[in-house]
């Protein structure tokens, strides 16, 4: 993880000095002083040579000093969790949402393979996968905000601050609307891995001993199909950042994923590169947490 | 002929093929299907409804909202193809390369592998930025982020492939490399690379729309699904339109490759279902 971890360093480190022309002075826009241009230059040590830059930023950022803001003027960090309660409830609650409904249909369709049940199912989830997370936002919130006012339309007035948890509904739309195609991966993952399971000859064998079918699709089937199920989750992490950044835009809400669109449009690069080291980061930790889960889930498997 | 037998057993696939076919006449002919110019303000029928004259309404510059979204199939249809071309070409390259010649493998795998922790759309976003928007930049940008997967496939195959008896033939009976490469390893390979194509086709869609909406996408003045649904936001609930129009011709559209993605798969490559399941 060690190794990765440096060359993702080294990869978000270069997207900077991948700009054509003079970082400082992009930074900066076209208004700026000669001086000004100069002056972000020295305090970012743009004008030292490029390992000297990497090795500066690189300790600082293992000391959790991301550098600053450009247009916050404050350290990247202090802005990153600023806006991360409304980005960590979003993707906690997703996932939530997603494994109770995914896993579930999933085992579903599988087990009843082929029924009408599983071809609605099917349908349901290619549906779901192929619509745009976005247009699906707008129509949830034209639904149910505009037309049933059942919901907020947008916003989220943060619950650490108020302590008032009923702010909690103004993320049931972006909820939903970030669960919808994720879930239906997860259904199409759980149901054809289950079906690749079910041909197993210890399946056959379990059925021919005289277990009830109950005890084989679960105890038999599910178990051993939930490798791949649960090694998909690391993907769906990966999915539901990217995916934050367009419904935060949708419901305007004050998460990290909107604050990478505002910092991409206001150049803000070293905002963007805090957030996509910190992304990359927890997705390998996921992805750790994943592995080591297997031996869990399977005890043929160990590490040693 | 096996090949539409196929579509004709299931019958909602045939219509994913179809509406792909019709589309394709929409981005051939544009100018000869569209009723009106698709940049043409016409401040009097600005948000009109959907009528006899304006298929789809009109938007808030009274353009048309039929004629533009025909034109937009043009622009969706060259971005996605545009990725598909990028991601496979380098895809191939480098894929094969690192799994014919495996002294650069481990750099090569290893740098992929570290791509795939950065969430495909932020990294489009921050590539785009770093461009400057554009159709050739957003498809470099989408490109980039279907690279990683592209490769991780060819890789696999040719790994596979090279163990092959008719490649180890080939190599005892004194073939030279490049036409192991060009003559065996790729024309075997072709089949499951059309099917992870055509679904690179629909998701690259999605992600080229979002952009789009993000307002980091192709430049407004070109009409495309993604601006057009961008554009439209301000006016959900006064002109519903708006969004109704581009937003399902960007889910029919999806849908349809993945239809058709579904019956290749199971028609061209049993085995390889697996490997590709995750995207």
């Amino acid at each position: 993880m060690i190794p990765s971890l440096l060359l993702a360093s080294i990869i978000v480190f270069s997207f900077i000095h991948l700009i054509p022309g003079d970082p400082a002075q992009i930074m900066l826009g076209d208004q700026a002083t000669p001086e000004q241009v100069q002056g972000l230059r020295e305090a970012m040590g743009l004008d030292r040579p490029l390992y000297v830059q990497y090795g500066r930023w690189l300790s600082g950022v293992v000391r959790g000093d991301f550098g600053t803001s450009i247009f916050f003027h404050q350290p990247v960090l202090h802005v990153i969790l600023d806006r991360a309660e409304t980005s960590v409830l979003i993707a906690v609650f997703s996932m939530m949402l997603i494994i109770l409904v995914g896993v579930p249909i999933g085992i579903l369709s599988a087990v009843r393979y082929n029924s009408r049940l599983d071809q609605l199912f099917s349908g349901l989830s290619m549906l779901f996968a192929s619509v745009p997370t976005f247009w699906l936002g707008l129509n949830l919130m034209l639904l149910f905000s505009v037309m049933l006012r059942w919901l907020p339309t947008s916003g989220f007035p943060s619950i650490l601050e108020s302590g008032d948890w009923t702010n909690l509904r103004y993320l049931v739309l972006p909820c939903i609307t970030l669960a919808a195609p994720n879930s239906a991966l997860i259904i199409r993952l759980t149901r054809s891995s289950m079906l690749d399971v079910a041909k197993a000859d210890y399946v056959k064998t379990a059925r021919a001993k005289g277990l009830s079918e109950g005890a084989v699709n679960i105890r038999h089937i599910f178990r051993n199909s939930l490798i791949s199920v649960v090694s998909a989750l690391g993907f769906t992490f990966v999915a539901l950042m990217a995916g934050t950044v367009v419904t935060e835009t949708v419901f305007s809400l004050p998460g990290i994923g909107r604050l990478v669109v505002e910092s991409v449009l206001r150049r803000d690069y070293p905002t963007i590169q805090g957030i996509i080291l910190i992304i990359a980061f927890l997705y390998m930790v996921i992805n750790l947490l994943v592995d080591l889960s297997f031996a869990l889930l399977d005890p043929r498997i160990r590490y040693s | 002929m096996k090949f539409f037998s196929a579509f004709y057993k299931r019958k909602i696939a045939l219509g994913g093929l179809l509406f792909i076919v019709l589309l394709l006449l929409f981005a051939l002919f544009s100018p000869y299907i569209a009723t009106f110019d698709p940049q043409e303000m016409n401040p009097v029928d600005k948000l009109r409804s959907p009528d006899g004259t304006y298929y789809f309404g009109t938007d808030n510059f009274g353009r048309d909202i039929f004629s533009r979204v025909v034109f937009g199939a043009r622009t969706s249809l060259t971005g996605s193809a545009g990725v598909i071309l990028f991601s496979l070409s380098i895809g191939v390259l480098i894929g094969v390369s690192s799994g014919y010649f495996r002294r650069i493998e481990p750099y090569l795998m290893r740098l992929i592998d570290v791509l795939m922790a950065f969430p495909p759309l932020l990294l489009a976003l921050v590539l785009v930025s770093i461009l400057g928007r554009g159709m050739g930049n957003v498809i470099i940008a989408v490109g980039a982020t279907y690279l990683t997967r592209t490769t991780r496939i060819v890789y696999g195959l040719t790994l596979k492939l090279r163990e092959e008896p008719y490649i180890e033939a080939a190599i005892s009976s004194g073939v030279k490399q490049k036409w192991i490469i060009l003559k065996h390893i790729l024309p075997n390979m072709m089949s499951p690379l059309i099917v992870q194509a055509t679904f690179t086709f629909a998701f690259s869609l999605l992600d080229m729309a979002a952009l789009d909406f993000l307002g980091l996408g192709i430049p407004p003045s070109i009409p495309s699904w993604g601006n057009m649904l961008s554009e439209g936001r301000m006016y959900l609930t006064r002109a519903p339109w708006l969004l109704i129009f581009p937003g399902a011709c960007i889910v029919l559209t999806v849908l349809s490759f993945n239809l058709v993605g579904d019956v290749l798969r199971d028609r061209l490559d049993p085995h390889f279902r697996r490997d590709i399941e995750g995207v």
